[in-house]
């Protein structure tokens, strides 16, 4: 539904966004996952012509955005919480969305208690929300005309946990009536809680992606060794190469197998697992670290 | 919420969706003048501040035995509204900028062309409404001023007068807003308006009166100036050419500029 081929931006030297494709489906919440600055936010708002790509093609549902009539009845949009009048009440920033849309006003409504803000809270002007009323704010205009897409920007930025819950449900239920979502976050486990397909991007360019079972898949073993010489002598023995993770060892064979060549050699295991995830975590974390800032801590440290 | 399930095909059928009429979007920027403190207080300011001069003109008439006339509480509420009309104009372009609501409003309407039209239409309406209160005070303050002083109001103001301050104030509201398209800042644009209109006019004035050929050139470029023989309606064949050119100068020209940046300008 929503579909990036080879788009790219640069800014002067800079280039925010590389050649990125991908596509969300119908249906599906795709989590686009990156560290701060990676792209995500220059790509969201390329699909919603906010900003012109240099190269490429951002599509939703076969058309440009600028191309969809009064977009907001089809397309939900939500790229920054804080992006709102200060001085206008929460409920007058949904009125105005409503009146744009040609709704009628009972939508907002509606849509306050969909999001769970109270008519109270409603009447208090903007700049006295905190970053999760806004949220819940910005996802009220996002729904606000039941759109059959959704393309929203950390949303779950400033949602305490019992919120990031309720955003999953929200979201869930919306996937499942066959509606397509986009949401962004830096924030690994926030997407593995609420998506079910992942694109990864780490500066400006696409890393990984593909559905969460796939990038979550059991990627070898983790196991950790009362002796972790013994252990790393007993594998070498058997043949498994094997790296140094945390305070154990990662290989790429089976937990069987690694079994199997500790008790041949007789080393008592403290731990044996597959290494969930580990994979991706591991990107993750190589995308992160890759920042500056990162080496900048460790030169400091050591 | 509606449990609408939706298509499972991978098209957005946009067939059945009219584009949002431009009157819609006339009425979204209307309503956005007026629903946040900063707007509202400023159309309350702008009401009040010219109900005072005018009581202020009434009090100080009466007091002196001035002979005010219909005419003369017209002329003195232009002050104000000349003042406070062009902030207006300034804060309905800036305003989206300043609190980011052009990141929202764009992606409602991605024609932006058609959101500054609305705009702009807005501000006509503003301008209207502004003559019509200018009017009726002008009317009340003119019967008050009969009934304190004792005898009858003095009317007669013609129909070119009354367009001569609709236009005015008019075209003091699109100088704000072609301020606030080609700074999209409203700080920045609300002082060059006031050095516009309060330090410019009193530059060429000297340089009127020090350079022969600078005082015959003036009123082409000058557009304060030009508007003069607007607000007592004695406006000739040549000032209308002058302020033609002087509307090419401050307003088309800037306009032109402030929308090709404003088109073109990544909101984020």
């Amino acid at each position: 539904m929503i579909k990036l081929e080879g788009v790219t931006k640069s800014y002067g030297g800079f280039t925010a966004v590389d050649d990125v494709s991908f596509t969300a489906q119908p249906g599906r919440v795709t989590g686009f996952l990156g560290p701060n600055g990676a792209g995500k936010s220059t790509s969201m708002r390329i699909m919603v012509g906010l900003t012109h790509p240099d190269r490429g093609s951002a599509t939703i549902g076969g058309h440009k955005y600028v191309d969809i009539p009064n977009p907001g009845r089809h397309v939900g949009v939500l790229l920054d919480a804080s992006a709102q009048h200060a001085g206008r009440t929460g409920r007058e920033v949904l009125a105005v969305t409503a009146l744009t849309m040609g709704l009628p006003d009972s939508r907002v409504d509606e849509m306050l208690e969909l999001v769970g803000l109270t008519e109270t809270e409603s009447k208090r002007r903007v700049r006295n929300y905190s970053l999760g009323m806004r949220q819940r704010l910005g996802i009220a205009s996002a729904f606000m005309a039941d759109p059959s897409v959704l393309i929203l920007d950390e949303p779950a930025n400033g949602l305490d946990p019992a919120g990031i819950h309720w955003m999953r449900g929200l979201l869930r239920s919306y996937a499942e009536r066959g509606g397509t979502v986009l949401l962004s976050s830096h924030l690994l486990h926030e997407v593995e809680m609420i998506a079910d397909d992942m694109v990864l991007i780490g500066r400006g360019r696409i890393v990984a992606q593909g559905t969460k079972a796939e990038l979550l898949q059991t990627q070898g073993t983790f196991v950790r060794a009362e002796h972790p010489q013994k252990l790393a002598a007993a594998l070498a023995e058997a043949g498994i190469t094997a790296a140094a993770s945390g305070d154990g060892l990662r290989t790429e064979s089976e937990p069987v197998e690694v079994g199997r060549a500790a008790a041949a050699a007789g080393v008592v295991l403290a731990e044996l697992r597959p290494a969930e995830g580990a994979g991706l975590e591991e990107l993750f974390l190589q995308l992160t670290a890759d920042d500056a800032r990162e080496d900048i801590n460790q030169g400091a440290l050591s | 919420m509606t449990a609408t399930t939706f298509a499972p095909d991978d098209t957005l059928d946009i067939s059945q969706t009219p584009r949002t009429p431009m009157s819609r979007l006339v009425r979204v920027e209307l309503r956005k003048m007026w629903d946040t403190r900063a707007g509202l207080w400023l159309l309350i300011a702008i009401g009040a501040i010219t109900a005072l001069v005018l009581l202020i003109q009434i009090w100080v008439g009466a007091a002196q035995d001035l002979h005010l006339t219909f005419h003369s509480f017209l002329t003195s509420m232009s002050i104000p509204m000349g003042i406070l009309l062009p902030v207006l104009g300034i804060m309905s372009v800036t305003s989206e900028w300043g609190q980011r609501t052009a990141l929202v409003t764009f992606t409602l309407e991605p024609h932006r062309s058609r959101t500054i039209m609305a705009k702009l239409a807005c501000s006509v309406l503003l301008a209207t409404g502004a003559v019509v209160l200018g009017l009726l005070l002008g009317l009340l303050g003119n019967l008050l001023f009969a009934a304190v002083n004792g005898g009858a109001p003095v009317w007669g103001v013609p129909v070119t007068e009354v367009l001569g301050f609709f236009l005015l104030q008019l075209l003091g509201l699109l100088t704000g807003f072609t301020f606030g398209m080609v700074l999209i800042n409203t700080a920045a644009a609300i002082v060059l308006y006031f050095v516009y209109s309060f330090v410019l006019p009193g530059l060429f004035e000297w340089g009127a009166q020090t350079i022969g050929w600078f005082h015959d050139a003036r009123p082409w470029f000058d557009f304060n100036f030009a508007q003069a023989p607007l607000a007592d309606a004695s406006m000739t064949g040549k000032d209308w050419a002058h302020l033609a050119v002087g509307g090419l100068i401050w307003l088309v020209v800037p306009l032109a500029v402030g929308l090709r940046r404003v088109l073109r300008a990544e909101v984020k």
